[in-house]
């Protein structure tokens, strides 16, 4: 929030003027009465391997993070430019495969990927659109230096975090949204709606009927998926729901089965048809790829788009912005070491104690190691597991973070942070203004994800 | 509407209205245990009995203390009709129904939901049973009136009334029926003060006891009561006044998707049985077996909704 001279960074000097004139206690209270709006309208999380922390508040923090509109434009057309590239090269990867070709990427890190899904070969999605709904993980280190620290283009989560957050900043405070003016996220369940009724199968006729599928009340998301069906006013529909009948995906309604054009599916490639995928899944729906093969469903994201998560591709992005737009990519990627290959592995396995290592395939935080802040056992038994799995794994600098403030009991308290705007794609790009930013509660931590920890706070882009 | 939202709604208020009614059967239990002189522990059983887990309940414990029965009742969550268990279900099913419920009707579950957990949480004491009985009715209270005075009147709302009353309409019937002895005139009984107390504990265990008294000025006759909680169409626990929401809730689905059901048939005729008979054929026939049709009935009900609305498949 301040400068070096201790002044309010731009975007936040009305904010700070406010802020001088608050009482403590009265911050105090509101902090209270936040976690109480929360826990009252089930806004909860679960948190795999805890029997007894089955559903579990996400901390909030009431001091906004605000973003200047001029910040905010620079990083928009980074993100526009990042998200464009990606679809081409899923597009590209399932069809004239022209990068492998040109050689900026080894083919075996494609076709061996188990994200690849060889189905996907030849296959044109509706519109051409394979990653729909897209979260990109922005890391801040200098006023003007952003870097993505990773891509979500397969099921990106939190985006319900991002509205509720307004929504409770806006009861708690509303004074502060006369004093400053900022740029509306309300419209992303409407925004995601069409975006999605845009990108319906050819043949549907009339109003294309939209649904969320999600895996059932147990997942971690389960909020979140009902949340969007909700604000969407569409059908949310479990796996055991639906059947292929006559070539289309139907629901079980109390009047016989009716046909869905548009699936927003919040469950992974492996469980969505046990005919194609994963025999054991009793979360997707048999025969549904056939139906999307044949045109018939628009399956959001498409199958495939995983892909784009992998670590090790992430450490190809500049290549591939620059390859499919002709331009260098104007957000940063992290240096990424790949443990696949020798020089970087002995690298890494010598200067373990200063790097972040993490699985390709990992998420939410799980299965990394943060070198500084090991301790000298945890170093040495991940060390272990890197020699024995080398390509399992990629190798970043810990950044500089960036931190902003947090309210604390005490006051206010300096805390690392990352963002992740949410980004929709159909015939056009739409990101929405802001994001979800999370927030490394404890102090000098740099892992954010809730599943370890962390919280969320309210994000501000202003207006100009 | 999906299927299984529809299975969720009926599920969700069946539990809801379970809970409430078994808190209300513990009330009962404890007036008589309170009011009456030489009442034992053994009174417990019938109280075990009405709620359908006297069986269950001698599984897990060998004797029978009020301690014990109350436990089971309310906070017991291996006993899946305990309070705890009814809320803990039933908020589970409003959350799989979360997209089909009204902000105000999903908190008010939810919150009834933290309040209870964290009160059930803790071994009870006998000094705080009063208040705890109160705030589940009242927590139940507060969900019903927030579905009322939000929800639109369409099939959610009709699968969600049907769940309400197709339970209490069993609940009714199954408390009778466990006390039906009690209502058979017996000349030498009639008027001794054993009867008085077993009439208003049924009455209490459906919160009719002050309701009663303005029907029939007051005197306990095992006739009138049998009346009132069958027959009376005015008596919201009554099965005439269950089935007239039932076929009415029905109608309104029948209207709406254009399709009449073998459910129709079957809340038609069990509610023209319920308005055409009298308190006296009723007693002539046996009310023990009365009551033993119409619940077998009730569940034949209940099942042909099931499928005909398509709650599974």
């Amino acid at each position: 929030m301040l400068t070096a001279e201790n002044l309010p960074r731009p975007p936040y000097k009305t904010y700070h003027e406010w802020y001088a004139s608050q009482d403590a206690a009265h911050l105090i209270r509101k902090t209270q009465d936040a976690e109480n709006i929360f826990r009252k309208t089930g806004i909860t999380f679960a948190v795999y391997g805890h029997a007894d922390s089955s559903e579990k508040l996400i901390p909030f923090d009431i001091i906004p993070r605000i973003i200047s509109a001029r910040e905010w434009r620079k990083l928009a057309q980074g993100i526009e430019q990042r998200v464009l590239a990606l679809n081409a090269f899923l597009d590209d990867i399932y069809h004239k495969q022209e990068i492998i070709k040109a050689g900026r990427i080894p083919r075996a890190l494609i076709e061996r990927n188990v994200t690849f899904l060889p189905e996907m070969i030849g296959f044109k999605p509706p519109g051409g659109v394979y990653t729909h709904i897209v979260g990109t993980d922005i890391v801040r280190t200098g006023e003007d230096q952003f870097y993505v620290l990773e891509d979500n283009a397969r099921t990106p989560s939190g985006v319900s975090y991002m509205l509720e957050n307004r929504e409770t900043m806006m009861q708690m405070f509303p004074e502060l949204f006369t004093l400053n003016k900022v740029q509306r996220v309300e419209d992303y369940p409407r925004l995601l709606r069409q975006s999605l009724a845009s990108l319906a199968p050819p043949g549907c006729k009339g109003r294309p009927r939209v649904a969320v599928l999600t895996p059932g009340i147990f997942n971690s998301a389960y909020y979140e998926h009902s949340f969007l069906a909700d604000q969407m006013g569409v059908e949310l529909v479990e796996g055991a729901d639906l059947r292929v009948i006559d070539g289309r995906v139907k629901m079980r309604t109390t009047r016989g089965y009716e046909a869905i054009d548009v699936l927003y599916r919040r469950v992974d490639d492996d469980f969505l048809d046990p005919m194609t995928f994963r025999a054991d899944s009793a979360l997707g729906i048999p025969g549904i790829m056939d139906v999307y093969r044949a045109g018939n469903i628009t399956i959001a994201n498409a199958p495939g788009t995983g892909i784009c998560d992998d670590k090790a591709i992430y450490s190809y992005m500049p290549e591939i912005v620059e390859f499919y737009t002709g331009r260098k990519a104007l957000l940063e990627n992290v240096p990424t070491w790949r443990c696949s290959e020798p020089d970087s592995l002995k690298y890494v396995l010598e200067h373990i104690e200063e790097l972040v290592i993490k699985e390709v395939h990992g998420s939410g935080g799980y299965g990394m190691l943060v070198g500084p802040t090991a301790s000298k056992k945890e170093r040495t038994d991940f060390a272990e597991k890197l020699a024995a799995r080398p390509d399992n794994y990629i190798a970043q600098p810990t950044l500089a973070l960036s931190t902003v403030p947090i309210f604390v009991n005490k006051g206010i308290a300096p805390r690392h942070v990352d963002l992740r705007p949410y980004v929709l794609v159909s015939d056009k790009v739409k990101i929405i203004p802001g994001g979800l930013t999370r927030v490394a509660l404890k102090q000098g931590s740099l892992v954010v994800n809730s599943s370890q920890g962390g919280g969320t706070k309210d994000t501000w882009v202003l207006e100009d | 509407m999906l299927g299984r939202t529809a299975n969720g709604l009926y599920w969700m208020f069946r539990y809801i209205e379970r809970a409430e009614n078994i808190a209300r059967l513990v009330d009962a239990g404890l007036r008589v245990s309170l009011t009456r002189a030489g009442s034992s522990d053994e009174d417990w059983h019938g109280v075990l009995e009405s709620a359908g887990v006297r069986e269950a309940f001698s599984q897990v414990h060998t004797e029978l203390t009020a301690a014990d029965a109350i436990d089971y009742l309310l906070r017991d969550t291996s006993n899946p009709s305990s309070v705890m268990s009814c809320i803990e279900f039933g908020r589970n099913n409003a959350r799989m129904v979360r997209t089909a419920l009204t902000r105000e009707t999903w908190e008010a579950t939810n919150e009834c939901w933290i309040d209870l957990k964290a009160r059930l949480s803790r071994k009870l004491k006998q000094t705080d049973l009063p208040e705890l009985i109160d705030v589940i009715k009242h927590r139940c209270g507060l969900i019903r009136g927030a579905f009322h005075g939000s929800m639109l009147r369409n099939d959610l709302y009709n699968f969600s009334r049907i769940g309400t009353f197709i339970e209490r309409a069993d609940n009714t019937s199954r408390i009778l029926d466990v006390k039906y002895y009690v209502l058979l005139p017996a000349v030498s009984q009639v008027g001794s003060a054993l009867d008085n107390f077993q009439w208003e504990s049924i009455l209490r265990s459906v919160s009719a006891h002050r309701s009663y008294g303005w029907v029939y000025d007051g005197e306990y006759q095992s006739a009138n009561i049998a009346d009132f909680l069958i027959l009376k169409v005015q008596m919201p626990r009554s099965l005439a006044y269950c089935y007239e929401k039932i076929t009415s809730n029905l109608d309104y689905l029948a209207q709406t998707y254009d399709e009449r059901l073998k459910a129709h048939e079957t809340a038609a005729a069990i509610r023209s049985t319920l308005k055409r008979g009298s308190i006296s054929d009723i007693m002539d026939q046996g009310l023990h077996e009365f009551l033993e049709d119409f619940v077998s009935r009730n569940n034949q009900l209940s099942a042909e909704i099931t499928e005909g609305y398509r709650f599974y498949q």
